[in-house]
């Protein structure tokens, strides 16, 4: 397995000497930032999305309950390409619904919360499930209303798996291909994401162009990691203290 | 009281709205629309030998894969819970990696090592072993992305059942073959196959890292999943559909093995 550190660095390498002029391209320029603002909104509504989703699966209670919290995990188990391709079932040219999304952003976005959908929901649900809800009623109890008992209670708690769902779904999001080379078009300044750039740039021969944008991803994706374990750090000290 | 039931209705709603929008919505119509040009097509697609090639093929790959995998993801845990050794830290952060990281990047790196001016590429040229679009570096490419499953599996559970019966072992004279065989490997096992499970999903499903590593050559390295895009790109929409629901009947199968797998690690 060893392999692999070398791997790494040798895409590092293949990159660095032209590494500026390169990944300052107007093309790659425009490929990072809508991989990583559309990363960005992503996981801002899965912060939303999947924290309300937890919520449901834990506190509420109704017919098919067993059966929604089952589907959640579909995108882990579904190949990206077949995901890409059920988004083009419904909203494509041919929709049953009258919305044809694709080749535009929205279609990037569509596809990325598609397959990041599980992980906030997943790093929620069991802190949800193991907290209290004594503190809850005490708060209530005390004249809280139901904003300031979700604000001062639950969401403490349930804050460290929310970021670090929210982090790892923002890594899986910038790095995505399968799921969205068949809706977005990939067309260049539009809908063409980073991952979508490396990967025609390298069928086009430019191992520079394509190095060099990896490298970046690849940045992103230590820098995720090294967030993510610091929220898992800091969350253990806090229940510790 | 009113407004409780209220505001969890209206929570519900929204929840069960965005999961239909995003996620049942869509795997529902693709399998409606699968069966929309006939079952006809759904068969000649499936018994078209390029495509049963592809199946093998990707079912091959996750063969070798998968237990690859799995020896690896057990050793690495123990000797993550169990040892202690210099760079231990970064070791453990390191196998989170192909979880955060983009398979493209994974394929790109395997390119630039084992293409022609790679570090590897040009040695295995020399030696007359192709391994770039081959199967070969395909396996390795799926290796990667599908690398933390099993051992982010297998951690916690070490973690939790401790080493007290392990040391008993060897107090009573067990050597450390015995010793992993007969009660390390037993009270980790529902962890194992809850892993296996979610590397072999992978596996299969591996699109980005193998469409850069494989040349995509039908009959010969074009994979389940490249063989749905292939067939999307040739206005072949209802062939991509029907590829799409084998996969996704597997998917629905490893999803069925991981509820079944779930529970039962959590009883103990």
């Amino acid at each position: 397995m060893l392999p692999i550190a070398a791997v790494v660095w040798q895409s590092r390498a293949g990159g660095v000497s032209t590494f500026w002029s390169v990944v300052s391209d107007a093309e790659a320029v425009s490929a990072l930032e809508l991989s990583i603002v559309s990363a960005l909104a992503v996981a801002g509504i899965n912060a939303v999305a999947g924290t309300v989703i937890a919520w449901v699966l834990v506190r509420d209670d109704f017919r098919g309950r067993s059966l929604v919290n089952a589907i959640i995990d579909l995108p882990f188990a579904l190949p990206t390409i077949v995901a890409g391709l059920t988004l083009i079932a419904l909203y494509g040219p041919r929709s049953p619904v009258g919305i044809d999304v694709t080749g535009t952003r929205t279609a990037v976005a569509l596809a990325l919360l598609f397959v990041t959908l599980p992980f906030v929901v997943r790093a929620v649900q069991p802190v949800l499930l193991e907290l209290d809800t004594e503190m809850e009623e005490a708060a209530r109890s005390l004249g809280a209303g139901e904003g300031t008992v979700f604000r001062r209670i639950v969401l403490p708690n349930i804050l460290p798996g929310i970021l670090s769902g929210v982090a790892l779904a923002f890594a899986r999001a910038v790095g995505e291909i399968g799921a969205l080379v068949l809706i977005s078009g990939n067309l260049p300044f539009k809908t063409q994401v980073a991952s979508v750039f490396i990967f025609l740039h390298i069928q086009s021969g430019d191992r520079a162009g394509a190095s060099a944008v990896a490298v970046v991803l690849l940045a992103i994706s230590f820098a995720v990691l090294l967030v993510v374990g610091a929220i898992r750090h800091f969350a253990t000290r806090y229940e510790r203290a | 009281m009113h407004s409780a039931a209220l505001r969890r209705l209206s929570l519900r709603g929204l929840a069960l709205f965005y999961l239909l929008a995003v996620l049942i919505g869509p795997v529902a119509i693709v399998v409606w629309r699968t069966f929309d040009n006939g079952i006809g097509h759904v068969w000649s697609t499936l018994t078209d030998p390029a495509v049963v090639h592809a199946f093998v093929l990707t079912v091959e790959i996750a063969a070798i894969a998968v237990p690859i995998n799995t020896v690896f993801g057990i050793a690495v845990g123990l000797a993550i819970v169990r040892r202690d050794f210099p760079l231990k830290g970064l070791l453990n952060a390191f196998i989170d990696l192909p979880l955060a990281l983009s398979p493209v990047v994974v394929g790109l790196s395997l390119f630039l090592l084992y293409g022609r001016g790679g570090w590897l590429g040009d040695w295995f040229a020399r030696h007359g072993v192709q391994i770039l679009f081959a199967l070969p570096a395909m396996v390795l490419a799926t290796i990667f992305v599908s690398l933390p499953f099993v051992a982010r599996e297998v951690i916690p559970t070490l973690r939790e059942i401790g080493d007290e019966q392990e040391q008993a072992a060897r107090t009573l004279g067990a050597t450390g073959w015995q010793t992993f065989w007969r009660i390390t490997l037993p009270s980790i096992r529902w962890a194992v196959i809850y892993g296996v499970v979610l590397t072999t999903a992978r596996c299969l499903g591996e699109y980005g890292a193998v469409a850069i590593v494989s040349g995509r050559i039908e009959g010969q390295t074009q994979t389940a999943t490249l063989a749905v895009e292939d067939r999307y790109d040739n206005f072949d929409l209802p062939g991509a559909y029907s590829i799409s629901m084998v996969l996704a009947v597997m998917a629905i199968l490893v999803l069925t093995a991981m509820i079944v797998l779930k529970p039962k690690e959590a009883e103990r």
